[in-house]
């Protein structure tokens, strides 16, 4: 937003408009809203409050789509023959300060039923008289259009003036304070060290703190500490995993092909190199980059290759189903509406048909952006099923990384089959010469052995070449690939030819050599000048450590997305972003760092009930933590975590036959075998992903199936989540695990209760609690004393130790398993 | 106005629910019915003819021509090329493509059955005797070409992935009507007579909720271990053990949310008990015990094994008795590119009988007007031969511009035979029903008006039917 926004003007006035909506929309009517000065009409923004009541009510007939169009008008801005102030039999369309003169107001207000809009047959609601009085306002005040604030590059707002400027005198703390000041809101009380480590150590590593960790940060006062967790919290490689899983969803990896058979196949070197740049802290501007383009950095090294893998993430189909053509066509569609969703936080899909109904995205501006997408040299679906790559899960192009020792021992397979095959030869033609007789039946047996020595090392061969892993990259073809308008989006019927090139409604991309390349579209996305590349970067990382984005639609910047909560907070995040080099680390901190971040999350129920998302941060937030932190956390806290990094997904068990309807009888792999060993306690990000049949663990919790790109996940609460930790038989048995591990020295009851919670919690029960749980504990006992056939069930598989009774093992798993059912240990708080 | 709030208030919470409605609520009430996420989100349009659905998805695209659309003309024309003038040069598979399209006609007997005399093959005797509570459609048409896309159209009005499914969508749309159970519940057969080599694969997001709040997303039961996922008390646990233990751990949530002022914690306390519940109820529904021998007799003697499709229809019955909602059996295996004949009529076996039972069943508990139920496969077969062209040894492929599928119960007419294929079964020459006009139908049997059932997704007012107009189909309702 530029300084001169009109949005700096009186702010109390814009912030009652925005509430007095919302609050007779949600029914709310709660937030108070601070006087603006008596009798005066509080300016409107068409940006913020008339562009989303015209674009919801007018713009499918009245909008940017031509096709669509009727009565040669559009709302969506003010100029040109069709434009909002264009005049039609005398009368315009809109005019500046006159109700009368402006037949929109006409048609938005009569009770004529064949005049009246929306008309009767649109399913349209008419405008609620609250919604009149802003367009009334707003054409009285002098009906001015604004250019939609996303398309418009973020310049760094000016300060705040707040009342209360003690709270903090950080630009993210006085921004949000002067917002709350607005809603006569207080900001609460700083959270408690407790629950601050908790925060801190979910947020930035996706784990709960230790007890060590706990125990070391309470230990001392300095008023340092907190910056250095913070530090000490980013540096972990924790940070970078935790850190992918949301990448993934957003880029919709997974470990299948998703269409179809959907076959096995294997990305996870580009998973590996998410992970190792989050790490790293490459800048974000190149962590975009590589993606994009890696591959045509003038001399790509294997990281910058395997980013480009970012292309291959799609769905595909395999061979020999749907036409080549069609799977093209689908193919890169699916390439330029991730790169929509994930960088710019555009609907482009809604242009592949049609131009788009709400954004100046003409259907064109789409396939101008395909044009750039649609040049990888490679068949368009898999490849058949011989061969090593099938089984490898590999298409190509795709780049080898053979480790030392697979290279040298593939050296020494291949010097050793060269003097076996030679040997072989040699036998043959020594056997054919030689007389009948003992030593022809010698040399017929050596040539045997040598023959199937050869095999055995040949198959070997086979197997370590399967084995290396390799990554599926991005390549150019030599030649650029005419792109054309899909007519209605469909692959048969091509319209005009279209260059590379980038919608005209954001910065103009600068051409370096003879033609545009994905390269150039790279660095155009990350240049200064664009308005939505660290905006919609920012905006999700306050997601992350928030719950929700101060754009809530973080999928959609466009007229119909969300308009921020807090304009200059998201402005000032973007531009010192892009100032820093795009230091992610240095945001996270930046954010983390401030009051409002480190807010208790407690408050009065009405507080709940008036702003139940926390959109304003009067508190800390408080929601339900993702699928793959629940599980890592029964991991961690159990002791059970495997937390060894990289390398291919693993399979940790799951409900045995659940991918029986979804495989087909030749899907490689058709039956899910889970793995064994310790592998199957590493952490979720590591899970193998069957787009058909992601894994329930996951899926029940909101995770998404990765067939398409996913900015933010759902969170719902709902009994199959509940049956989920009540039953998940792995988790029981971390809840075992860690009451075994309790149970070996002589500790007091209360002592063991006492580490278990902190364990899981980060908390010390309090006599209530204690009360309740020890009770539980008892009983259980009790109850198993009764019906020790349970308790041995229970405790199945696990040696008891000398005079340990397994109602006593199973009572204390019980007691584990219900710390680990409770709200607050699900919730990050 | 403001899409957040707008979509805040539909979905977010019932609270705000239920005070934009002007429902006043004491607290303690208002804590159940957050728990229970009844109230529907949109309501009917207008008077229901049905309450619940049964959709009997026969994955893979059964042929029509040799079970509904009667063609006795192809007899003479056995191996001749199909005329240009009716294939058009349309869009063909790979599998066809630029291959030579002989006519390969039916092996099968057809008969007229019921009042009307409407055709039906030899291959469905049971269906057949309840020709006049029974509605063929022979006019259906679809667009995609390929089972992923095409499955993914039928079950969720697009092709492309994302979008919310019909359960989904009715889940939403009206609420539940019981406490115990899923508003859509899942079926999937897991046993074949003919055996699974044309059993494809199917996808979550078939069941899906898309972009509706993934409540709304069919349970998939499952055909052996739990129904529902994670439902049994893992070993070691029983009843009372579960019934202990959850006490107290609402005791602490309790606390705590006293402590944290969270509404979300009475959320997740009410699931936890609706979870236990649904630990009893879902086994006694699943549970097959007190079933009458001739009932089971009913639907055939593959009734007694797990996860066939004759089980999964009773159990679709004692779902449709306890007020689930949406319930959508999967029968994979029609995908018949070759030996069609031996193949098909191992796959008739598994639902005829079941279906038909289905039907009578229903009906003699009189639950069969306002339960709607629908059979079809996502697209129809070719006239032209594939595989082996022998009269009895033939194979099909996909055809999208036509096909079979039928409708009983829920204020359909029954007895009669609606839209009308050309001589060759290949072009539509009366009355077509597109897939999104049967689901506008199917919606307008629930009492809501396609138009009206809409969310705001990515900036569009999303619907089932989608974009492009659609229809209901009024000459198959009472």
């Amino acid at each position: 937003m530029s300084s001169s926004s009109p949005l700096r003007t009186p702010l109390a006035a814009h912030l009652s408009i925005l509430f007095s909506c919302a609050v007779l929309v949600a029914g709310l009517g709660t937030f108070s809203t601070s006087p603006g000065p008596e009798g005066a009409e509080q300016r409107v923004s068409f940006n913020r409050d008339v562009r989303p009541l015209l674009a919801d009510r007018c713009f499918h007939c009245h909008g940017p789509d031509e096709h669509d169009r009727k009565g040669k008008l559009r709302l969506d801005r003010a100029d040109g023959p069709e434009g909002a102030y264009r005049v039609r039999g005398g009368k315009p369309a809109i005019k500046p300060g006159s109700l009368e003169a402006s037949a929109v107001w006409y048609r938005l207000t009569t009770d004529d039923e064949d005049d009246a809009m929306p008309p009767a047959g649109s399913h349209k609601e008419s405008l609620t008289t609250e919604q009149r009085d802003i367009i009334r306002r707003w054409i009285l005040q002098g009906a001015e259009y604004e250019d939609h604030w996303a398309f418009v590059a973020p310049a760094r707002p000016a300060d705040v003036k707040v009342a209360n400027p003690r709270w903090s005198s950080q630009p993210i703390d006085r921004f949000v304070m002067w917002r709350l000041e607005a809603s006569h809101l207080s900001p609460s009380a700083r959270a408690g060290k407790r629950a601050l480590i908790r925060r801190l150590s979910l947020d930035l590593t996706g784990l709960p703190p230790t007890l060590g960790e706990i125990r070391a940060f309470l230990a001392s006062d300095n008023p340092a500490d907190y910056e250095r967790l913070v530090d000490r919290l980013l540096a972990k490689p924790q940070y970078g995993e935790h850190m992918a899983k949301y990448w993934l969803d957003l880029v919709r990896f997974a470990d299948t092909n998703g269409i179809h058979h959907d076959h096995f196949r294997d990305m996870t070197p580009y998973r590996d190199w998410v992970t190792r740049s989050w790490n790293a802290n490459l800048p974000y501007d190149q962590f975009v980059t590589d993606q994009l383009a890696g591959d045509l950095h003038p001399d790509p090294t294997e990281d910058q290759l395997t980013a480009s893998g970012f292309n291959r993430l799609h769905m595909i189909i395999d061979r020999g189903t749907a036409l080549p053509a069609e799977s093209f066509a689908r193919n890169v569609i699916d390439r330029v509406t991730a790169v929509g969703t994930a960088f710019m936080g555009l609907t482009v899909q809604c242009a592949v048909c049609h131009d788009h109904k709400h954004d100046p995205l003409k259907q064109a501006d789409f396939y101008r952006l395909f044009a750039f997408f649609n040049n990888l040299d490679a068949r368009p679906e898999t490849g058949g099923r011989g061969g090593a790559d099938f089984k490898r899960g590999l298409q190509p192009p795709y780049i080898s990384f053979p480790t030392a020792r697979q290279s040298t021992t593939l050296e020494e397979l291949r010097a050793k089959v060269s003097a076996r095959g030679s040997q072989v030869k040699r036998l043959k033609s020594g056997l054919g010469k030689a007389p009948d007789g003992e030593p022809k039946r010698e040399l017929a047996k050596k040539l045997k052995e040598a023959q199937e020595d050869l095999k055995t090392l040949k198959r070997k061969q086979v197997e370590i070449q399967g084995s290396i892993r390799a990554a599926m990259v991005m390549k150019e073809r030599a030649e650029v690939r005419p792109a054309y308008v899909l007519i209605r989006g469909d692959y048969q019927t091509p319209g005009e030819r279209v260059e590379r090139g980038t919608p005209s409604f954001l910065p103009p991309m600068k051409q370096k050599g003879d033609t545009k390349t994905r390269m150039g579209f790279a660095e155009w996305l990350v240049s200064r000048e664009h308005p939505l590349t660290a905006r919609v970067a920012v905006n999700r990382f306050w997601q992350q450590l928030f719950g929700v984005g101060l754009v809530k639609t973080a999928e959609n910047f466009g007229a119909q997305g969300e308009w921020p909560t807090h304009p200059d907070l998201l402005d000032h995040l973007a531009v010192s972003f892009v100032e820093s080099g795009w230091d992610v680390k240095a945001l996270i901190k930046q954010i983390v760092m401030s009051a409002t971040y480190q807010q208790s999350s407690a408050a009065r129920p009405e507080i709940f009930e008036k702003d139940p998302e926390n959109r304003l941060m009067a508190r800390g937030s408080r929601f339900r933590m993702d699928s793959e932190m629940i599980r890592d956390q029964i991991l961690a806290t159990s002791g059970l975590l495997n937390s060894t990094m990289y390398g291919k997904s693993v399979k940790p068990p799951q409900p045995p036959g659940i991918w029986k309807a979804v495989t087909l009888p030749s899907s490689y792999p058709r039956t899910y075998s889970p793995d064994h060993g310790d592998k199957i306690y590493r952490r979720s990000v590591y899970t193998f992903w069957k787009r058909g049949m992601p894994p329930p663990q996951m899926s029940i919790l909101n995770a998404p199936t990765r067939e398409s790109c996913i900015a933010r996940r759902e969170r719902t609460n709902t009994p199959l989540q509940a049956l989920l930790l009540m039953n998940e038989t792995e988790y029981l048995k971390a809840a075992r695990h860690l009451a075994a591990s309790t149970l070996v020295d002589a500790r007091s009851e209360k002592d063991r209760l006492n580490l278990i919670y902190e364990t899981i919690t980060s908390r010390v029960p309090d006599p209530v609690e204690s009360k309740a749980l020890l009770e539980l504990v008892r009983e259980m006992e009790a109850m198993y004393g009764r019906n020790p056939a349970l308790a041995e069930q229970l405790c199945e598989g696990i040696k008891l130790r000398d005079g340990q009774s397994g109602s006593e093992l199973a009572a204390w798993t019980m007691l584990v398993s219900t710390v680990y059912n409770l709200d607050i240990t699900k919730t990050r708080e | 106005m403001h899409r957040s709030f707008d979509e805040y208030n539909r979905l977010q919470s019932r609270r705000q629910f239920l005070k934009t409605s002007g429902v006043g609520l004491g607290a303690t009430a208002l804590a159940s019915l957050l728990s229970r996420n009844d109230a529907p989100l949109h309501g009917t349009d207008h008077p229901p003819r049905a309450k619940r659905v049964i959709f009997l998805f026969m994955a893979g695209a059964p042929s029509q021509i040799d079970l509904f659309d009667y063609k006795p003309n192809l007899e003479k024309l056995f191996k001749k090329p199909l005329p240009k003038s009716i294939s058009q040069g349309q869009r063909v598979t790979a599998m066809t493509n630029g291959k030579t399209q002989l006519v390969m006609p039916s092996m099968f007997k057809f008969h007229r059955q019921g009042q009307n005399g409407v055709h039906w093959s030899e291959l469905l005797p049971h269906l057949s005797a309840l020709a006049d509570d029974v509605c063929v459609i022979k006019s259906l048409n679809i667009n995609a070409i390929n089972h992923d896309p095409a499955k993914t159209f039928f079950c969720t009005g697009a092709e492309i992935p994302g979008k919310a499914s019909m359960g989904a969508w009715l889940s939403y749309g009206l609420g539940s009507m019981n406490r115990d159970l899923p508003d859509f519940v899942v079926l999937t057969s897991a046993y074949w007579t003919g055996g699974t080599r044309n059993v494809q694969g199917l996808y979550s997001r078939l069941w899906g909720s898309g972009f509706l709040p993934s409540r709304h997303q069919g349970a998939a039961f499952q055909a052996a271990g739990d129904p529902v996922l994670f439902l049994s008390n893992p070993k070691g646990v029983d009843a009372d053990v579960r019934r202990r233990m959850l006490d107290t751990v609402r005791k602490v949530n309790r606390k705590h949310h006293a402590e944290i002022g969270d509404p979300e914690i009475e959320t997740t306390i009410s699931q936890q008990e609706m979870a236990f519940r649904m630990q009893s109820s879902v086994p006694e529904l699943t549970d097959l015990s007190a079933e009458p021998k001739n009932i089971m007799a009913m639907y055939g003697p593959e009734v007694e094994k797990t996860g066939s499709f004759a089980r999964n229809c009773l159990l679709a019955r004692r779902m449709v008795e306890r007020d689930v909602r949406f319930i959508q059996i999967f029968h994979r295996g029609w995908d018949h590119h070759s030996i069609l004949p031996k193949q098909l009529r191992g796959q008739c076996f598994d639902v005829d009988q079941p279906a038909a039972a289905l039907i009578m069943d229903l009906k003699q508990r009189g639950l069969l007007d306002d339960t709607l139920i629908v059979f079809a496969g996502e697209f129809g077969r070719t006239v032209y031969g594939q595989g082996k062209l022998k009269r009895d040894d033939y194979g099909r492929d996909h055809h999208p511009r036509c096909f079979a599928g039928w409708l009983a119960g829920g204020g359909i007419k029954g007895g009669i035979s609606y839209g009308e294929t050309d001589d060759f079964s290949y072009n539509i020459a009366k009355d077509p029903v597109h897939v999104r006009d049967l689901h506008a139908t199917i919606l307008h049997q629930l009492g809501i008006d396609h138009e009206r059932l809409t969310f705001p997704f990515q900036g569009l007012d999303h619907r089932l039917t989608g974009v492009e107009p659609a229809r209901v189909v009024r000459g198959i309702l009472v």
